[in-house]
This record gives C-alpha cells, sequence and structure tokens, in this order.
C-alpha cells in the first residue's frame, strides 16, 4: 500500500495478519484508493466483515466503525445497521467461504431486497484461515485440505448467483487487475441498492501450496494469464473456458 | 440520557388486549426503533401488529430470512443508535443462539422475546412449555450472563416489555423475556398509565466503550456515525475494541467483568413477589402462567386453614437465589411447579437449606390448579 493511503488506517495497528504473498493485502490498497479517490468521509462510513482473513482487511485497519461479526452473517448485521442510519455508507467486506457458504443465503437474500449496501466479497477460492479446506468457490478437481483426491463438486459463480437474486451492480476482477477493481469499487460505492464485486484473490499459502501453482508472483502470472474479459469469454468455447476468470460487469443499475 | 418519563405512546386507559399484542405495544411505548423477526407459533401476532405499527410510529420493522439474520440485523440496528427487539419461539432461540453470545461479548443492548412453546424441537407448535429456561441461560456458548424475565399476564407482558428495554439499555445486555403459549395467546384486559419511564444508554464521547476501571462496571455506548471509530468486534477485545486474542488476563478481566455487571446488580435486577410468607410452612416457588395457577391453589388451601405460601420469581436470571436461601430457612419445604423437568427445580436446590420438590408437567397443557393443590396437600 502506498503511504499516501496510511492516513485511512487505525492509528497504532502496524503489521497486517496476511500470509506472504496473499492477494487480500492488494484489495485492502485497491478498497482504500477507491474511496480516496471518491473523498468519502470515514466517519460516515460504517465497515462490515465476518470471519476469515478478508474480514480482516478493515478490522481492525481502517479508520472508520467496524463491525467485525459472526461467520457467514455480514449482511445481517448490516442490514440493521443500514435501514436505521441510511446516511451510513456501508460496505460489507468478507470471503467467499463467509459471504457464499455459511452465509449464501443472507447474500441471496440481501441482493433481492436490493438494500443499499456495497459487497466486496474477496474470493481466494478456499478456506485460508482455517487450513485451506474446500468452499462453495473451490474449482472442481482442485486439492484443499479436505479433498486430497480433488474438488468432486462444481463451485458456484458467485457473480450469476448475485445478479440472479436481483443485484444491481455486480461485477468480477482479480486483485491483478488493479485499475479496473478501482474503478469497479467506485462504481460499487457510488450504486444505490445492493452492488456486489467479486475480487479474485491468490492464496499461496494455502491453495497455492496445495496446487502446485508456484511462488507467489508465479501465482500472480497465473492469474493474470487466466483472466478473460466478458466479450472475449462469448467467442471461447466450454472447453476453452475450464480454467478462466471471467471478468467484467455483469450488471450494472446505471446502464 | 439516563432515565426519563416520557408519555405514553397509547393513550391512558384501559386496553383489552392478546399477550403477544401487549409485548407490541410494550415494545412501541419503549420506543423501539427495530424489529426484525421470522414467522413462528406462537409467537407470530406480535410482528403482526408491530408490521402495522411500527409504520404509524415511524420505527423499522423487518421481517428477515431466518431467526438467525433477524437476531444480527437488531445488532447492528442497535450499534446504528435504535432500541431494538426481535421476537421468537423455541426453534427460532434455538437458532439465535450464536447472535446472544456475540451481543454479551460486544455489550449489545437488544430484547429477545422467546414465546415458549412445547418443545423439544418442533414439539407441539401450539401448545404451552417452560422448557426454554436454561437455554435462556446457557444457550450460547461460553461463559456469560444475561437477564431473563418471566411475566405472568398480559398487563406484565407489556409492562416487562418496557422494563426489558430499561435493562438493556441500562446494562449493555441481551435481554430475554421469556413468555409461555399460554401468556402470548391469552387475551386480558390491561391498563396504560399516561407516562413511561425509560432508560436511554449513556453516551460518553470519547471513552472506552468496551471498558470500565471498576470491575463491574457498564460502559457508555456510542453508535456508529457519531466519529468514534468504534472497533465492534466478538473475538476477546481491550476497553478499545482492539483484538486481544492470546491475552490470558484480557479475557479473564473481560468475562468477569461481564459476569459481574449483571450479578453485582442483582439488588436492581432482580424482582419477585411473595404472598403469605409470614405463617408458611410450604412455599410454592413459581414463574409464568404456572404461577397464576398456583396462586388460586394457594388461596384455596389457605381458606381450609393450611399454612401455605408462594414465591413469584418475576426475573428468573439473575436467579433470587438469596432470597430463597433466606426463606428456605424459614419453612419446612419448597414445591417449585413447571412446564418442564425442573429446570428452575434443580436452581432452587442449589440454594435452599429445605427439602425441595420438583413438579413437572410436560404434556403441551398448563399446570391446572387442582393439579397444584393435590400436590401441596400431599406436602402439608
Amino acid at each position: 500500500m502506498v503511504r499516501e493511503l496510511e492516513k485511512y488506517l487505525r492509528p497504532g495497528i502496524g503489521v497486517t495478519t496476511y500470509c506472504p504473498g496473499c492477494g487480500e493485502a492488494i484489495l485492502m490498497g485497491l478498497i482504500l484508493r477507491a474511496i480516496d479517490e471518491l473523498g468519502l468521509n470515514m466517519d460516515e462510513m460504517l465497515f462490515v466483515s465476518g470471519i476469515g482473513c478478508a474480514a480482516w482487511i478493515p478490522s481492525p485497519y481502517f479508520n472508520a466503525d467496524t463491525l467485525h461479526t459472526l461467520h457467514g452473517r455480514t449482511i445481517a448485521f448490516a442490514t440493521g445497521a443500514k435501514l436505521v442510519n441510511p446516511k451510513l455508507k456501508v460496505m460489507v467486506i468478507s470471503g467467499d467461504g463467509d459471504l457464499a457458504d455459511i452465509g449464501g443465503n443472507h447474500l441471496i437474500h440481501g441482493a433481492r431486497r436490493n438494500i443499499d449496501l456495497t459487497v466486496i466479497c474477496a474470493n481466494n477460492m478456499n478456506y485460508g484461515m482455517t487450513g485451506g479446506q474446500v468452499c462453495s468457490t473451490t474449482p472442481l478437481g482442485a486439492r484443499t485440505m479436505t479433498t486430497h483426491q480433488g474438488n468432486p463438486f462444481r463451485p458456484f459463480d458467485l457473480c450469476q448467483l448475485v445478479k440472479a437474486a436481483g443485484a444491481v451492480y455486480v461485477a468480477r476482477y482479480a486483485v491483478t487487475q488493479p485499475l479496473a477493481l478501482v474503478k469497479s469499487i467506485k462504481k460499487a460505492l457510488k450504486t444505490e441498492g445492493f452492488a456486489f464485486i467479486e475480487a479474485v484473490t491468490p492464496c499461496p499459502v494455502q491453495f497455492g501450496r496445495r496446487n502446485k501453482l508456484g511462488k507467489p508472483a508465479d501465482m500472480l502470472k497465473d492469474l493474470m494469464a487466466r483472466c478473460v474479459t466478458r466479450e472475449k469469454a462469448e467467442k471461447l468455447s466450454p472447453e476453452e473456458l475450464r480454467d478462466k476468470v471471467i471478468t467484467g460487469e455483469f450488471a450494472d443499475g446505471a446502464d | 440520557m439516563g432515565w426519563q418519563k416520557v408519555k405514553s405512546t397509547l393513550p391512558a386507559g384501559s386496553y383489552y388486549f392478546s399477550g403477544d399484542e401487549a409485548v407490541a405495544e410494550g415494545a412501541i411505548a419503549a420506543r423501539c426503533g427495530y424489529c426484525a423477526g421470522y414467522p413462528i407459533t406462537p409467537a407470530t401476532e406480535t410482528l403482526e401488529r408491530l408490521s402495522v405499527r411500527f409504520g404509524e410510529v415511524g420505527a423499522v420493522f423487518m421481517q428477515m430470512e431466518d431467526e438467525i439474520a433477524s437476531i444480527c440485523s437488531c445488532i447492528g440496528a442497535s450499534w446504528a443508535g435504535a432500541k431494538a427487539m426481535t421476537i421468537t419461539s423455541g426453534p427460532g432461540f434455538s437458532l439465535m443462539q450464536e447472535g446472544i453470545g456475540y451481543a454479551v461479548f460486544t455489550e449489545t443492548p437488544v430484547v429477545i422475546v422467546d414465546a415458549q412453546r412445547a418443545g423439544p424441537s418442533t414439539g407441539q407448535a401450539t401448545r404451552v412449555g417452560s422448557g426454554d429456561i436454561m437455554q435462556a441461560k446457557w444457550g450460547s456458548h461460553g461463559d456469560y450472563q444475561t437477564i431473563a424475565l418471566s411475566p405472568w399476564s398480559v398487563q406484565e407482558l407489556y409492562d416487562q416489555t418496557i422494563n426489558a428495554f430499561n435493562l438493556a439499555e441500562r446494562y449493555r445486555v441481551p435481554v430475554l423475556l421469556m413468555a409461555e403459549e399460554a401468556t402470548a395467546h391469552l387475551r386480558e384486559r390491561i391498563q396504560v398509565g399516561e407516562e413511561v419511564a425509560l432508560y436511554n444508554r449513556e453516551k460518553k464521547p470519547g471513552a472506552p466503550p468496551f471498558g470500565t476501571e471498576e470491575d463491574d462496571g457498564v460502559p457508555p455506548m456510542p453508535t456508529f456515525g457519531d466519529g468514534e471509530k468504534l472497533l465492534v468486534t466478538g473475538s476477546t477485545h481491550d476497553e478499545w475494541g482492539i483484538r486481544k486474542i492470546t491475552h490470558p488476563d484480557v479475557h479473564e478481566r473481560l468475562v468477569r467483568r461481564l459476569h459481574n455487571k449483571i450479578l453485582h446488580h442483582r439488588q436492581e435486577i432482580v424482582q419477585y413477589e411473595t404472598y403469605h410468607l409470614e405463617d408458611a410452612s410450604v412455599v410454592v416457588v413459581c414463574y409464568g402462567f404456572t404461577a397464576r395457577s398456583s396462586l388460586f391453589a394457594v388461596e384455596r388451601l389457605r381458606e381450609e386453614g393450611k399454612k401455605i405460601g408462594m414465591v413469584r420469581l418475576k426475573t428468573l436470571w439473575p436467579f433470587a437465589g438469596e432470597a430463597l436461601k433466606d426463606i428456605s430457612s424459614r419453612v419446612k419445604k419448597i414445591l417449585v411447579p413447571e412446564m418442564n423437568m425442573g429446570q428452575v427445580a434443580g436452581e432452587v436446590m442449589k440454594y435452599a437449606s429445605c427439602e425441595v420438590v420438583s413438579y413437572s408437567q410436560v404434556n403441551g397443557e398448563i399446570i391446572h390448579p387442582h393439579t397444584i393443590m393435590e400436590q401441596l396437600r400431599r406436602l402439608s
């Protein structure tokens, strides 16, 4: 993170809990950059997070009101706060396991109700904090602590799920696409209604190690190579799309 | 802030309400600003009334996707500045337990109404029970204290709902109103006064929101949007909310303070009523709907000259143990009739120096006065 964004960090808290090479520290910087570029007042913002690595992005690091909640229930907590004080700009930051596995029901109902929340889901494709277990976003065949022979189940397409549930803004970008991701976070923050961004992020220590994806830099390069835009993806066959991460905006209420 | 008298929301006078409706009107009188719930028998009528009445008074009503979301959204609403409440019955109360523990540990004022029905599990959804009393004390994991109240009439459902909000705000703790199907669905006439005394949470800008100098203190409670840059977490935390997840001293101090802030204020919190104790040799210790049958039985037997008294527990947790210890030293026997397998009887036994007899009835029906008379005749 660049020095100029340090003003948004809670004083006295210096060291992050992130493993070497974790993409979530990149995401932390990109969220703050979007807030900075929009000129938002941190005193009017509320950050709500759940349990897992990504939940540590705002808590305790962001110098703003922060509600670090139970596993999976972020959107329910955020809904209550937003309805009572609509002036609060409420951003939910959590992981794929928190938002889509244990919290999947609250995610789709939040989108359906179209409550004015900005939800950032850091998708590292496994449960990083507890040692790298399979989750609902783990690719078919991928090895995790609890799928040594490869994941036998298909993953969720979170963007399609949340879009179908009614979110007005839905996008997916990887942390290897910082400019597009910052632009998307800004757009989500300006969206009135339920905005959802899936931020794909590498987990070298758990997911990368078990799937022999190399060093953190190799994982970043690999992620960069696998990202294809929505437009390009439309021209690819299902076979060609198998290992790809389709990025772009999938719903935009402003359109 | 602190205590203030405000006008009642209903015009003073007499009303004919069901227990569920009285809970809704009590919440409005207490200036509840947010209620979330999920339909469940026998609590649904409260939601039904609030969904109409909250619109009239400018409060927020939400039907959430389940009881977990209901309690969690109430906690979010409470930190955003509203007095918050959720209403449920046994199965929903079970789902809420993790959220109740979070509210305890983050010192979040919230009121939870459990209109108890016959359990376990789905049990008999439309029939009565009192099987959630121990769950109100120990339902969530870890060591903690809550406040639990046991109303016996529609009037008391109204009054104790207001009291529940006052206690929640005063002690920054979830307060559990342990209603029962029999009172939730009962219709009775109640009186509403001109004014109602309310406690509003104390704010103290710049003060630590999660710690006090005293080992039994209640910290002031700021809200989101005040510019206090709050850090609220269910992990063990210091007085500023900073996670301290491996510090033995911080955890010990926090857990003990959360106990002490309730237990050291028992004198202010615990309420009970006594009847005919002056000459009693046998005493009925009871609560909730069963106290209605018990009082009938006691009065009838006294007409026959039997020296029987009664203690009605209005507060279940913290427990009126010291009072019962004192009473037990002056009587021969205590009978504890309950619509469960003896949950409060076991607690009475911890304190009583005389013989304690548990009478359990778990058939989904209220305990009839004649049943209690029969039990008392055997004892006296």
